[in-house]
């Protein structure tokens, strides 16, 4: 299955699912929308991890429905769900060489076809890898690391994709040659895209859907240039800090999860 | 960690508040729940690592369970037997048993922390890493070898007669008795607590060194201010430790103990069944041990005493120290003193091994016959130790991900912690068990190969535990999400994942495993017999028999092989680790 650049629909919905480690309540009624890049943000705690998880398998709700284009996954297991996920870090096997770690997205068992081979080094190529399938991990910057998830996705080619604050190790320049790429790569494969991140910069680079998490649930929704305008929700003005956007919030961006 | 002082709460609102609060604290500080950026907890059904710890743990429960279940058969048997047997000589045993336990704790822990401050003192200079190295090896030396170390050295015919004699002006009489037990608890657990107390002043945060150098703390006021703190909080764990190996030490006392003015427990249970062939007493004298033991576990738990000596060295931080001139001629004094009483029974097993008939006894049948025994008896009990504590670390870390926060499963706690109370019962008890259960139904004899290859390799679980978990937990901590996602589970995990990256903490509990159960003499004392021998037993038959230059040559032998195995599994350790 290949989605060059036809919409699909798979959209994802969590419908009034529920969840809670130990004491603390999350509570999702949201949708988004098939083929966007929908940016995720809120503070510490407020559960994006959490409903990223939730939509990879990676948790179970107490109550409700995951729903990914129409079709409950709630009984999947996460390799099961028409679902890639990139995390922050550990998206390599350290001791593989790039070539395996991507063509571990076509075959969980590494054996692999002359079309999986050549898939693999088209992706590698896409994210510019070429020349460096033999590598190990630990020869590679945090960057190039993360170019090699994406060359992953790309192999798997399912309709969703989560990134978990995949750049947030990264330096600003570094960070914006990534966002790029996933824009292209988005431009490409039309997947419905699930960024939780927290810097308001990377939101308004790519993101085209915006929503804002507070406190376990959904605070706000909408199109991301709303969010970042005078007449934007408060709450999520008031996590950004008000004045000139960026200005204040370094700090919280920096603070991690 | 989160402290919460609890106000007298005001309202029920507040109150809320603050649980909520602690939830969330108490979530992000769960080490098991925390990968890469989110925090998470894994659900899923059935995992074949869960089997395979059941599996591991039924194992166990039969082997242990089976010994309790021939102690109660024959008690029940001869219950006034049993009972009679509370006599005064069990007293006299049980007396001396914890009287040498306590003595040897003294001269193992008070010499260690004053040695383990004075290596502390001296992060860097030349034969430090060799002085550490040395002292890791008592840990691995089998005790039968250390044994006629000691007496080459001390004994009656040892290197220091001569110069014992000339002191003390009539005839050396030899070491034997509660001495020899003495000298040579405290050379296996000198080193040991030493290691220890070294590795809890490496605890200290460079910080306050700094802080000291900086304020001009002398030896005394830094040594009350902040080695002593640090050394008082690992004093009751080490000392605790230390009185349980004395406490259950069998071979030490059978080869140097003196007929029965000192006997221990588990040499008396040994005589009991070996010698007088007194079932009913072996039963009495075996739950006087199970009890004693259980009450300094639980002991030691209270502590939190660590019951599981380490086999990695510990590293030296970067100090900022400048001892006087005076204390360091003191320290210097200490270690050498302490490196000399350590390596004096190591550097006598090797000239007294050297000095015997080497050539004729690698001819020997008998002697090719128990090593070939020894080598098989010792890989099986290696391999079997890795599979039972690789099963356990994985159903305790595939249990971990799947439970919420809360309590823990009855399952949970015995992939945990249940592979420390394999300490509880030691390898004699066992032994005793099932000797006392097979010997109505068959030739106790004709299961001996079995019951050295269990007990050894459940008797060495701890210490493999202790190689593969960190290397397990890590790189699960890495790889659980991504396997899931990518739906590598079973036999591709374990090709593609798992293998890779616990091939060296394998590697390292197995050495591990082989050496201690290649010195072992518990088990095989009780079912040791002419068709079956391994080296420490032949080593122990030819000791009996006075042969003493054969019994060093082999001594030398079987010192050697489980050094190298030693030092291998430190050497694979330390390579994981950079």
């Amino acid at each position: 299955m290949t989605h060059n650049s036809a919409e699909n629909d798979t959209a994802v919905r969590l419908e009034k699912v529920s969840f809670s480690y130990g004491e603390a309540p999350f509570l999702f009624d949201v949708e988004f929308a098939a083929s966007k890049i929908t940016a995720i943000m809120g503070p510490s705690g407020s559960g994006k991890s959490t409903l990223l998880n939730l939509v990879a398998g990676f948790e179970m709700p107490r109550s409700g429905r995951v729903l990914i284009g129409g079709a409950d996954v709630g009984a999947k297991p996460p390799s099961a769900r028409p679902v890639s996920m990139v995390f922050q870090e550990n998206n390599l096997f350290a001791h593989l060489s790039v070539e395996r770690n991507v063509g571990l997205g076509r075959s969980p068992s590494l054996r692999l076809t002359e079309a999986d081979r050549a898939a693999i080094a088209g992706a590698l190529k896409r994210v510019g890898l070429a020349g460096k399938e033999q590598r190990l991990p630990r020869e590679l910057s945090g960057g190039e690391r993360q170019r090699v998830a994406l060359a992953r996705v790309l192999v798997r080619d399912r309709p969703v994709l989560l990134l978990d604050e995949p750049f947030a190790s990264l330096g600003p320049a570094l960070r914006d040659d990534m966002l790029d790429l996933v824009a292209g790569v988005h431009a490409e494969r039309r997947m419905t895209v699930l960024f939780v991140t927290h810097q308001p910069e990377d939101a308004r680079r790519i993101g085209q859907d915006m929503v804002f998490l507070d406190n376990g649930t959904v605070a706000a929704t909408g199109a991301a240039a709303g969010f970042f305008t005078k007449a934007g929700p408060e709450a999520f003005r008031h996590y950004i800090g008000a004045g000139p956007f960026g200005g204040g919030s370094r700090d919280i961006a920096r603070k991690r999860t | 960690m989160v402290t919460v002082n609890h106000p007298p709460l005001a309202g029920g609102q507040r109150g809320v508040d603050e649980n909520a609060t602690f939830a969330k604290h108490f979530r992000h500080s769960t080490p098991i729940a925390v990968l890469g950026n989110g925090e998470m907890q894994i659900r899923h059904p059935a995992d074949s690592r869960v089997i395979a710890g059941i599996v591991a743990l039924a194992a166990i429960a039969l082997l242990i369970g089976g010994a309790f279940v021939g102690l109660i058969l024959e008690g029940a048997r001869d219950p006034s037997g049993a009972a009679s047997a509370f006599d005064s000589y069990l007293f006299r045993v049980a007396r001396f048993t914890l009287w040498q336990a306590l003595l040897s704790t003294l001269l193992s822990v008070v010499p260690a922390l004053l040695v383990a401050r004075a290596l502390s003192r001296h992060p860097r200079f030349f034969g430090r890493d060799l002085i550490l190295q040395l002292f890791a090896v008592p840990l691995a030396l089998p005790a039968i070898v250390a044994a006629l170390g000691i007496l080459a050295l001390y004994g009656r015919a040892g290197y220091f007669a001569g110069v014992l004699t000339a002191i003390g002006g009539q005839g050396w009489p030899g070491i034997y008795g509660l001495s020899g037990i003495l000298v040579a608890h405290a050379f296996f657990n000198l080193p040991l607590a030493t290691r220890l107390f070294l590795e809890a002043l490496g605890t200290v945060p460079a910080d306050q060194w700094r802080l000291a150098s900086q304020l001009g703390m002398g030896a005394r006021p830094a040594f009350r201010l902040i080695e002593w703190p640090t050394l008082r909080a690992a004093l009751p764990g080490v000392a605790g430790l230390v009185f349980m190996l004395c406490i259950t030490s069998f071979t030490i006392v059978l080869t140097l103990g003196g007929g029965p003015r000192a006997t221990t427990l588990e040499v008396a249970i040994y005589q009991a069944l070996r010698f007088d062939f007194d079932p009913a007493r072996a039963v009495t004298l075996t739950l006087l041990q199970i009890v004693l033991t259980f009450i300094v576990v639980l002991a030691l738990m209270r502590l939190g005493a660590n019951t599981v000596g380490d086999a990695n060295l510990p590293v030296a931080p970067r100090r900022y120290l400048s001892p006087s001139i005076v204390e360091t001629v003191l320290n210097a004094a200490l270690i050498v003193l302490a490196l000399l009483f350590v390596a004096g029974p190591m550097a006598a097993t090797v000239t007294s091994g050297l000095g015997a008939d080497l050539g004729r006894l690698a001819g020997e049948s008998a002697v090719r016959q128990a090593t070939l025994t020894s080598a098989v008896l010792a890989l099986l009990a290696a391999l079997l130790s890795v599979a039972l504590s690789l099963s356990l670390v994985m159903a305790r870390r595939a249990l971990a991900l799947n439970h919420r926060i809360g309590a823990k499963t009855l399952l949970e706690h015995a992939t945990d912690t249940g592979a420390g109370f394999v300490l509880v019962v030691p390898p004699i008890v066992i032994g005793a068990g099932w000797f006392l259960l097979l010997r109505t139904v068959s030739d106790v004899f004709a299961i001996a190969p079995v019951m050295v290859v269990t007990v050894n390799a459940v008797m060495a679980m701890p210490f493999a535990i202790r190689a593969i978990r960190p290397g397990y937990d890590a790189a699960s901590e890495r790889h659980e999400r991504l396997c899931l996602l990518l739906g590598i589970t079973g036999w591709n995990r374990f090709r593609l994942v798992d293998w890779p990256s616990l091939r060296r903490p394998l590697a390292t509990g197995f050495a591990f495993a082989m050496a201690l159960s290649l010195g072992d003499l518990g088990v095989i004392a009780l079912f040791g017999s002419d068709s079956l021998q391994t080296l420490p037993y032949l080593l122990l038959a030819r000791m009996g028999s006075y042969r003493t230059m054969d019994a060093a040559g082999l001594a030398l032998l079987l010192g050697l092989v489980c050094l190298a195995l030693v030092l291998a599994a430190s050497w694979l350790g330390r390579r994981e680790k950079s």
